[in-house]
């Protein structure tokens, strides 16, 4: 008995210092977060994914594309990350965080120990150095365009390091989506050292935090990156990650077919049945975080009545296009958010497809005979929009049915986005891809008054409602989220029965993937991360 | 000789003059904002009154001309707006992957449609003249991108002769000094990877090869038979040539002007880039680039690239016409 003790004790003694020790609690955080939870099952090899373009910038806080978001991310590091498997965050450059009462003050707790590609030590400065130099043009290193800094660092007034592993961001008004901005590419942490060293030219010697190092960039061909051998969470399972850029889809199917390439995105519809006979393939359809729409400019005649914008709703047949369009894998969509987005209201009717009922409500408004009108269409691919011209021809046809005789209009990418900004067109197909799955990306960017002004709008319906304007601003000021929730689905209902849109559907993410690659999980936001993909032998 | 080099030269400088002000003009009459451009669907107003203002379209258009003009003097093509990149980078690492592929499509032609115009000229009327004409005018009307996805399939994805896309395996390496992969790969004295790039080569080559093989081989068809009618061919024969001889040492060179113009047009036309094909191939080139700098209203990057392919284009012509007083001695240049 005496003897088990004295093994016993020093035993019971480990324990209670391996639970009370800091560095241990942190390794406790660790192993809770979703990426970590995804083993590297072999480690060693190269994973090649293919998209239908390069990157354009390996600079993080000056991309919008989402070829350079897919690169970018693998090489950088954020405050807080995206969870593996959906769009709520996790720690990862910040172990921790707090938020003042007022809503206005944010503080980071930064993770020790965590050093950039170059050796330069990550802590609070190189934060603030991150946002100073997106927000102000003047910055001796501006990085160019910084697309996205205003949108990300929404409300946010200043940057303090307030010690080397404390930072702290101070917002004019409390504004709830501000934590998943500290999740987005846009604020992905660049190293300080290298920036200055290279100036100019960091968008092609970039140099971050993440998973894997860069290593050569052949323009329009390839990226190559290597493991980061000391990544703070673990070495990525594979050693060189190659992003090739092969615009044709075609293509970049048989050249996974051949194995050449591992990953690929944006498949034909027609190709789905090819991949799914073949055994070394995987085709992944799940839940997209888009919405394909039409817009109604409401203050356009004869859109101004709610009963013509309602009849529009019920003379468009979703389902039909999306077996037509979208090879099936879509969701018909009742909302301006998809499924995919807490908050999401299911209780929300849809307006079903009858051509009666749209006959009907013309007829109430003053056109038994219906009228005549343009429908704009964009001339371009989206992921929301697969094939914009025969969907805008089917939607014509449809539209046809309940005497709504509405004549084609296109433009160029470019210049279609400025004139319907413009509040030029009657009604005009759009969409959106979610930013950062908070909802407040979809409803008050898009349907706010705020964002109905000429020339700059995202509001492309110019619809503008109190009601749902004072619900979408207490929805950014409330901390918790069950509130915010609640204060999302009442808006949902809103612009339900006011019908500015015609939602049409939420085309799903595609990608196909060789059936060697393992623990790849195409994420929500369609964003690439690779770092706990692996290679079976 | 010398004088008219040296005249040709000089015209140059207005030639460069016009495109760039015609391409400036052009690139700010079309609609569409590169700023709303470059930022999509999800520009802020306040990015994109900011990115107006650091790419200086704020400035009156006369003082951007004049600012681009005094910068493109100093050989200063500016920075791309999408990458961020200088101008002139961009280029030179695009224009040698263009380069290549031309040279390659235009030595398959010009050999391949040469041979075929003079054995089609040689032998009027038989059973080649007519499948090569034929097949001639099938190669002109062949769709690109078909032809180029056939190619692909046939011999990349069912017989494995070829890769399927790109430039150079990844899995290669290959010090990058010229991009002009080929030339890399000798300097290198890397066997293995100057192989590798010339099977990246060939179908790409192929596919692009066909429509100036087309012209080539029916130009060249029509061009000889017209010089053998001629009375110093008939000559010639009465001297008791060979046939072979004749057209040979006789009829050929003369028979070559039209057909080298035609190798000139398309080299120079083919130097501007080869959308479909690069397409296709995921050929790093040109064409993709001045494709996609002109959707993203990359002003700088349009104008570098389109200077750049005027004075190739140029340049081209002016070998074509000094090749025309080798081929015949009757005009001279003074």
């Amino acid at each position: 008995m005496r003897y088990r003790f004295r093994i016993l004790v020093p035993v019971l003694l480990l324990t209670a210092a391996l639970l009370i020790a800091p560095v241990n609690l942190q390794g406790a955080a660790m192993a809770r977060t979703s990426w970590d939870a995804k083993a590297c099952g072999a480690t060693g090899g190269t994973l090649v994914f293919a998209q239908a373009d390069d990157a354009v910038s390996l600079d993080p806080n000056d991309i919008e594309d989402g070829f350079s978001v897919n690169i970018d991310s693998n090489m950088f590091d954020t405050l807080v990350r995206f969870r593996a498997d959906g769009t709520q965050v996790e720690p990862s450059l910040a172990e921790s965080w707090s938020v003042s009462a007022d809503g206005k003050t944010w503080t980071f707790k930064l993770r020790a120990g965590v050093k950039f590609h170059d050796g330069t030590p990550f802590n609070a400065e190189a934060v603030k150095f991150t946002y100073d130099r997106q927000i102000n043009n003047k910055h001796p290193y501006f990085p160019g365009a910084a697309p996205y800094a205003s949108f990300s660092y929404q409300n946010v007034t200043k940057v303090d390091a307030v010690d080397a592993q404390t930072v702290r961001f101070n917002l004019s008004a409390p504004f709830a989506p501000f934590l998943t901005n500290m999740a987005m590419f846009s604020t992905a942490i660049v190293s300080p050292t290298a920036v200055k060293k290279y100036g100019k030219d960091f968008f092609k010697n970039p140099v971050g935090t993440g998973p894997f190092r860069f290593v050569e960039w052949v323009k329009k061909d390839h990226v190559t990156m290597a493991a980061n051998q000391d990544y703070w969470a673990g070495r990525p399972c594979v050693d060189r990650l190659i992003a090739r850029a092969i615009p044709d889809n075609t293509v970049r199917l048989l050249e996974m077919e051949r194995g050449t390439v591992h990953v690929i995105d944006q498949v034909n519809p027609p190709d789905y049945e090819r991949i799914r006979k073949n055994k070394d393939l995987v085709l992944f359809t799940g839940p997209g975080l888009n919405t394909g729409y039409i817009a109604l400019n409401v203050e356009k005649s004869p859109f101004n009545d709610v009963r013509i914008r309602r009849a529009v709703n019920y003379a468009v047949n979703k389902a039909a296009l999306i077996r037509a369009f979208y090879a099936g894998v879509g969701a018909p969509a009742k909302n301006p958010i998809p499924p995919t987005i807490w908050s999401y209201n299911d209780a929300v009717p849809a307006y079903e497809y009858s051509v009666e009922k749209a006959k009907q409500l013309l007829a109430e408004a003053g056109y038994p005979n219906g009228f005549s009108t343009e429908l704009w269409w964009p001339n371009r691919a989206r992921p929301y929009l697969t094939q914009p011209p025969k969907i805008a021809e089917a939607l014509q046809a449809q539209l046809a049915a309940a005497g709504i005789r509405a004549r084609l209009v296109t433009f160029e990418w470019g210049t279609y986005l400025e004139k319907i900004r413009n509040a030029e067109h009657p009604m005009a197909i759009i969409g959106w891809i979610g930013d950062n799955g908070d909802p407040d990306n979809f409803l008050y960017v898009l349907l706010d008054k705020d964002n109905a002004e000429k020339g700059k709008a995202n509001n492309y319906a110019f619809y503008k409602s109190e009601a749902l304007h004072s619900l979408l601003i207490k929805a950014q000021q409330v901390g918790e989220q069950s509130q915010r929730a609640a204060l999302y689905r009442q808006a949902q209902v809103i612009i339900h029965n006011d019908a500015p849109w015609v939602p049409l559907v939420h085309a799903a993410r595609v990608a196909a993937y060789r059936k060697a690659v393992q623990n790849y999980f195409p994420h929500p936001l369609e964003i690439r991360w690779l770092h706990r993909v692996w290679l079976a032998r | 000789m010398g004088r008219y080099l040296g005249r040709r030269l000089l015209e140059l400088i207005p030639v460069f003059f016009g495109v760039l002000l015609v391409v400036f003009i052009i690139t700010r009459l079309t609609p569409g904002d590169p700023a709303v451009v470059m930022l999509g669907e999800k520009a802020t107003p306040e990015a994109v009154a900011r990115l107006r203002e650091v790419l200086g379209l704020n400035e009156t258009l006369p003082v951007q001309f004049l600012r681009y003009l005094g910068r493109t003097v100093q050989g200063d093509l500016g920075r791309s707006i999408q990458s961020n990149e200088r101008v002139l980078v961009e280029l030179i690492a695009r224009f040698p992957a263009t380069i290549e592929l031309t040279f390659a499509a235009m030595l398959i032609a010009s050999g391949v449609g040469i041979l075929t115009g003079v054995i089609a000229a040689a032998r009027q009327n038989s059973w080649f003249d007519g499948v090569s004409m034929i097949t001639a005018l099938f190669g002109f009307s062949m769709p690109i991108f078909w032809l180029g996805i056939m190619l692909i399939l046939l011999f990349a994805s069912y017989l494995g002769w070829f890769p399927i896309s790109g430039r150079l395996d990844y899995t290669i390496d290959l010090a990058r000094q010229t991009n002009l992969y080929f030339v890399d790969a000798l300097l290198a004295r890397n066997w293995a990877a100057a192989a590798n790039v010339l099977r990246h080569l060939v179908l790409p080559a192929v596919t692009l090869s066909t429509v100036p093989l087309a012209i080539i081989a029916r130009m060249t068809r029509s061009s000889l038979l017209e010089v053998l009618r001629q009375d110093y061919v008939r000559t010639a024969r009465a001297k008791g040539l060979t046939e072979g001889g004749v057209i040979a040492r006789h009829a050929l060179r003369n028979a070559f002007i039209p057909v080298i113009t035609v190798i000139g047009l398309n080299v120079g036309s083919l130097l501007g880039g080869a959308i479909l094909t690069e397409t296709i191939f995921a050929w790093p080139g040109i064409g993709r680039l001045v494709v996609d700098a002109i959707f993203a209203r990359d002003y700088p990057l349009v104008q570098g690239a389109v200077l750049v392919i005027a004075l190739l284009f140029v340049l081209v012509n002016l070998l074509v016409d000094l090749s025309y007083a080798y081929l015949d001695p009757r005009i001279r240049y003074g």
